[in-house]
């Protein structure tokens, strides 16, 4: 198995898709209640499984583009079938899933295993029928929006006009509209005439989920620009700009580094966003410009070993955030295979482990904890002992029920709330 | 001479530097960590474009980490004499062992020999991407357990140091943009060691005591902020240099 590259849930959490580092697409399905197979309610089981993106290589650049799925976000369901948007550094695509439960029989140039009939065999005519089979579910490739991008993608978003689609690379973002794959509208470009002077690059990108002429973007410098579509074409000047101003007392030479935004989400109101840099969480109201509203630690105990993960390169590790259904909770990954989740109400907090030996199936997951100061209790894990490896960057939330994704390394866990 | 505006900065124990070791240690390690950072980014950004295509977002952020850097090492004037030469000597090799930064430059101009360095233009200019891997996973295995603190870097002229920096920077962005195997010699070609003056800044500056613990590079405080001039201006031009080159690649 690869490494899972990107986790998401579709609109009504039925289905599950993970992209990998390979190019592979697995798509999970929820099992329906079953009064014969209690138990497996609620468990997630393969769907379908296919080869979204293959390596590419370049050669004007002479470079190699990985097929590493970056990002899938699901489509709208309209019909019977479902369609994602994948992508990797380069290209997007849309895949259509479609299941075929039925298949025609009694051709009449044919036979059934699809040979030719001899013409003069044929004596009678006859209608087919369709007769039910096996379930199949197929992946076809619908639209390829290509040759868009010169540097690499690192978000796509749907807009909520369900027409529209945004793609945002290190320096720019495409509008694009879902049937139309040879052209592409550039609404943002950071990219200096003068490549010189680049000092900020665009980390994440997201359209607001109500308003189809809205959408935010987060840069390596720790900002959040909000941009509405219907002011100019080009949106390089923002109508809202987000940013912390920075602490004084604590910076070093790393500030810059841990303040760069990995991930920018909006709650499902539309009425807050979420980033995430190396060390926190924040929660922003979008009505106010100047500061969070709430600020979550996911692991400050690293804030004295940043010299250290700048030499292995774990700070640049790009984490991702994601809201429950309610807006009540967020959940972001950590090292050692944690994850971390927040209440926003009570306030309280959790890390749990996604690890084969720290969990047994249908078992209750058990709180960990690290240990930062001198005396390390029992069942507490020291900093030092953390493996770096282990990270979870990926997490989905069930858009409805309390039902979490997890991919680490390359393993995907799903867990639940207790079932009582 | 001091540069006009700049107080001189002075420390308890200025006749002591070339005295013990521990006081020698224990008072520039900011700089030295700092040194050590910077040689690190250097280091980062030249492995990233070894790579399949560097990640932008991290070059971006390591480069402005080095100018960051370089801006507080010009407003401060603070290039230490440091005459460790049995711990400096041992740790110089043991960075040339890994085979990462190749101080061919300034070790031809003292005329020694670096062992490591032949090896690795051999090895890059073989077949590159089995040799790339590995030499970078020696890379990142000999880094973690050194211990930054304890690497006294041998200063020996702060003029060629400075030198060597712009040139190091420069030999990578030129290498980032050529992308052929050959111009990793350019990277170890001889430089030129009087590449920069900076006399009249670093005569006579010392630091003042800002790290208060030994704990590395995470205790840098807030950088002193004091008047620039144009030299620094020119030293951010050439930094500049380096990101174009770099990002377009």
């Amino acid at each position: 198995a690869d490494i899972i590259s990107t986790v998401e849930f579709n609109y009504s959490g039925d289905l599950l898709a993970t992209g990998d580092k390979g190019g592979r697409v697995v798509i999970f399905q929820r099992e329906q209640e079953n009064k014969s197979r209690p138990h497996s309610r609620g468990e997630y089981n393969v769907y379908s499984t296919f080869q979204s993106h293959e390596p590419e290589f370049d050669y004007l650049k002479s470079l190699e583009i990985e097929e590493k799925i970056n990002k899938i976000r699901w489509l709208p369901q309209q019909n019977a079938a479902h369609f994602l948007l994948s992508t990797n550094d380069k290209t997007i695509k849309l895949w259509k899933i479609s299941e075929r439960d039925k298949r025609a029989e009694g051709y009449n140039l044919k036979d059934e295993d699809g040979r030719l009939r001899d013409p003069f065999r044929i004596t009678a005519l006859r209608v087919p029928i369709l007769k039910p089979m096996d379930l199949m579910v197929e992946a076809s490739p619908r639209r390829i929006f290509a040759n868009a991008h010169t540097y690499h993608i690192n978000s796509i978003s749907v807009n909520s006009d369900h027409e529209t689609y945004l793609s945002a690379d290190d320096l720019r973002i495409n509008l694009w509209h879902l049937e139309i794959t040879d052209r592409s509208f550039n609404i943002v470009d950071i990219k200096p005439a003068n490549m010189e002077e680049l000092t900020e690059v665009i980390t994440a990108a997201e359209f607001h989920p109500h308003h189809c002429n809205v959408f935010v973007y987060s840069s390596s410098k720790g900002t959040i620009r909000l941009c509405d579509m219907r002011s100019s074409a080009l949106c390089d000047r923002h109508s809202k700009f987000f940013e912390e101003p920075e602490d004084p007392s604590s910076r070093s030479f790393f500030s810059e580094i841990i303040s760069s935004i990995s991930d920018v989400k909006f709650s499902h109101s539309g009425r807050y966003m979420m980033t995430r840099d190396y060390l926190s969480v924040k929660v922003w109201d979008l009505n106010m410009e100047n500061r969070p509203v709430e600020t979550y630690q996911v692991h400050e105990y690293l804030r004295s070993k940043l010299c250290s993960l700048y030499e292995n390169d774990c700070i640049f590790d790009k984490f991702e955030c994601c809201w429950n259904g309610s807006d009540s909770a967020i959940m972001t990954g950590s090292y050692n295979n944690f994850f971390r989740m927040f209440d926003r109400n009570t306030r309280r907090d959790v890390t749990l482990e996604a690890s084969r030996e720290s969990s047994k199936p249908r078992a209750v997951l058990k709180p960990r904890k690290v240990c930062t100061g001198g005396k390390r209790k029992k069942d507490e894990i020291s900093v030092d002992s953390l493996d770096f490896n282990k990270k979870i960057l990926h997490t989905a939330w069930h858009p409805m029920e309390n039902i979490i994704a997890v991919a680490a390394t390359n393993n995907l866990y799903i867990f639940q709330d207790k079932i009582n | 001479m001091f540069v006009r505006g700049l107080k001189r900065k002075c420390f308890d124990g200025e006749e002591d530097i070339e005295g013990t070791l521990a006081g020698i240690k224990a008072i520039p390690s900011y700089n030295l960590q700092r040194q050590s950072l910077l040689d690190m980014s250097l280091v980062k950004l030249q492995l990233c474009h070894m790579l399949v295509e560097p990640n932008l977002c991290r070059s971006v952020l390591i480069a402005n980490t080095v100018r960051q850097i370089q801006e507080e090492m010009t407003q401060d004037g603070t290039w230490q004499m440091i005459n460790t030469q049995s711990t400096g000597q041992a740790s110089l090799d043991r960075l040339v062992s890994t085979d990462i930064l190749c101080r061919s430059s300034r070790e031809q101009a003292e005329g020694k020999h670096v062992p490591g360095c032949s090896t690795f233009n051999k090895d890059f200019e073989g077949d590159q991407a089995q040799d790339n891997s590995e030499t970078m996973s020696t890379v990142s295995s000999a880094q973690a357990p050194r211990n930054l603190q304890s690497n006294v870097w041998e200063m020996e002229n702060p003029q060629e140091n400075k030198g060597n920096f712009q040139k190091s920077l420069d030999q990578i962005f030129e290498t980032l943009e050529n992308k052929s195997p050959n111009s990793v010699e350019d990277l170890f070609s001889e430089v030129d060691n009087s590449y920069y003056d900076l006399d009249t800044m670093l005569t006579g500056m010392m630091s003042n005591t800002k790290m208060g613990h030994c704990d590395g590079l995470e205790t840098f405080s807030s950088p002193t902020t004091t008047a620039s001039n144009s030299n620094c201006k020119s030293d951010l031009n050439e930094l500049d240099h380096i990101v174009e080159i770099l990002v377009e690649s």
